[in-house]
């Protein structure tokens, strides 16, 4: 369980963190999505001790993190795959963690075996490795410790789509096993596949956050007929706001049930109806990121 | 997958062990060691020693084939590598990045600089134990050579101001390390110190008087290397403990502040 509540971080008047509060449960994947320079790696860097927050508080399993005697064991934390030395071996590294933790040195072996790094490729330098692999070697460093809680800064990044795949699956299987994730993405459809819980970030302030299935509650339908105006015309006199998308669409401000419901009364037949799922969000994400976005005036 | 989740599931805990110095001092040691940089460095300690025993025994004068000459020779390169494996023990976290899995695994972060500091000083002890011994087999190699007298002229009290010579160099590069906390730059400082500032020290002495009498208390470098030519007298050591207070340290708890509040980025 990773709490955070009312969090701030101002650096000489600039604030990068605003009153932010949200938590990330145990058994869920808490996805914590933001356009770049949101204030995700920062509220990320609080929770774990490296930044101080101007005022507020994080507490990881109960605790601020710095006051676990060895938070490695509690909490496995990557916030940045490249920084590592690019001198070491990934096998040193995993090494370094096992050795500062006190772990037994079979870990190390197991941990490159959950990332699926092969003895050769842990041999090489991190300097020659590729921003996958750095990836990989980062959440092997986090898990190794067999901690109970995830956090993870864009662990996408630089991975390929079977790569995602397997990270997706990965943390699916840590939550289920009762393990709590939190990981932070600018991509709306990373988060979208894995996470349980949705928090959104936009100028160091949250705008939105909840169930992944509540979020997109709202997010409407999508509806084509054949005689649209038609359609348009019985949805505006039924009371439900409706835009055409410009694919001879429309998005419909209200669930599939009640739009079903207003063109069959009206006499109209639809040629598709559906939840306008993903889409849905990606569209809260570009209203709620808008002004900070230079494609904001296009879209 | 079955293997695979069976192993990053959190399981039944093992008895909780908090960061605990000793251990997180030997991952430093490793960490001074476990590069191609920080090897070389390490291994140039042994190398230069043995160079420089060879050199006395192959171009010293008969009469200078005593210990002290071999202690000195053997000496000064280590005064110059030594505070550099203590710099790049501070300066590599920031420089190569590792900071930022180091202080999240130790989030006290004086805990960590305490272990870096401690097998810093392990390896300028250890290397000095290595150099005495290296210096001690050149001295019977070459007085067996020239078919001189063996000569011990390195005291227990001399022997001890050269260790704490090398340990307050050390120190020297700890701080600079903290304060700077880039390796190019806290490098180029300690040269500075070494180097640099005692050609000038020297010069301002040498051309103003008022100086003269001045420089011993805040030339920290001047009554530092004293220690290598033998025991210091009373006034020398409040020499070394006035200067000591500027150059050591102040420095010291600066950049020990500097550490433990900076952004790790």
């Amino acid at each position: 369980m990773i709490v955070v509540e009312s969090l701030s971080k101002t650096y000489r008047g600039f604030t990068a963190v605003d009153d932010v509060t949200f938590s990330a449960r145990p058994g869920r994947v808490t996805g914590f999505l933001g356009p770049n320079g949101a204030g995700k790696s920062t509220t990320m860097r609080i929770i774990v001790g490296l930044t101080q927050p101007s005022s507020g508080t994080a507490t990881v399993s109960g605790r601020r993190f710095a006051d676990h005697p060895n938070p490695g064991l509690e909490v496995g934390v990557l916030l940045d795959a490249s920084a590592q030395h690019a001198g070491r071996t990934g096998r040193e590294i995993l090494t370094l963690a096992q050795q500062t933790m006190g772990l037994p040195s079979r870990r190390v072996s197991e941990a490159l075996e959950v990332v699926s790094l092969t003895g050769s490729e842990a041999d090489r330098r991190v300097g020659h490795y590729s921003l996958g692999m750095r990836q990989r070697l980062g959440l092997a460093v986090a898990l190794i410790g067999h901690p109970g809680i995830l956090i993870l800064d864009e662990p996408a990044n630089g991975l390929d789509p079977a790569g995602i795949r397997w990270m997706r699956d990965l943390l699916r299987e840590f939550a289920d096993a009762g393990g709590t994730v939190l990981l932070s993405s600018h991509l709306l459809h990373e988060i979208e596949i894995v996470a349980d819980d949705i928090v959104v970030i936009v100028n160091g302030g949250i705008v939105a956050q909840g169930t992944k299935t509540d979020l997109l509650r709202t997010s409407g339908s999508v509806v084509r007929a054949h005689d649209l105006s038609r359609l348009e015309n019985a949805l505006s006199a039924g009371g439900v706001t409706a835009t055409r998308s410009g694919d001879g669409a429309l998005r419909v401000d209200a669930d599939v049930d009640q739009v079903g419901a207003l063109a069959f009364a009206a006499g109209v037949a639809l040629s598709e109806l559906r939840t306008a799922d993903g889409a849905g969000l990606e569209e809260m994400f570009l209203e709620l990121t808008a002004d900070t976005q230079r494609e904001g005036a296009a879209a | 997958m079955t293997a695979v989740a069976t192993d990053i599931v959190p399981e039944i805990r093992p008895v909780r062990r908090g960061l605990t110095l000793p251990r997180l001092t030997g991952v430093e040691l490793r960490k001074m060691l476990d590069t191609r940089a920080g090897f070389w460095l390490m291994a140039s300690i042994l190398i230069t020693a043995l160079l420089a025993t060879g050199a006395v025994i192959l171009f010293a004068p008969e009469e200078d084939l005593t210990y002290v000459s071999f202690a000195t020779a053997i000496g000064f390169p280590m005064t110059v590598i030594l505070p550099l494996i203590a710099v790049l023990s501070v300066t590599s976290e920031w420089s190569q990045r590792s900071g930022l899995t180091t202080f999240t695994l130790i989030p006290h972060r004086s805990r960590a600089v305490g272990a870096k500091a401690l097998a810093s000083l392990v390896v300028a002890v250890v290397s000095m134990l290595l150099a005495f011994t290296v210096g001690a087999t050149g001295n019977v190699i070459g007085a067996t050579v020239a078919g001189t007298d063996l000569v011990w002229d390195v005291s227990v009290v001399e022997g001890l101001s050269i260790v704490l010579g090398n340990v307050l160099g050390v120190a020297m590069g700890f701080a600079l390390g903290m304060l700077i906390r880039s390796s190019p730059g806290a490098i180029v400082g300690c040269f500075v110190y070494a180097f640099i500032a005692p050609t000038l020290f020297g010069l301002l002495a040498a051309s103003q008087e008022w100086f003269s009498d001045l420089q011993p208390w805040i030339d920290f470098h001047l009554t530092q290397t004293a220690l290598f030519e033998g025991a210091l007298s009373a006034q020398q050591w409040a020499h070394l403990g006035v200067a000591g207070v500027l150059w050591l340290v102040v420095p010291l708890l600066l950049g020990l502040r500097v550490v433990l509040r900076s952004e790790v980025t």
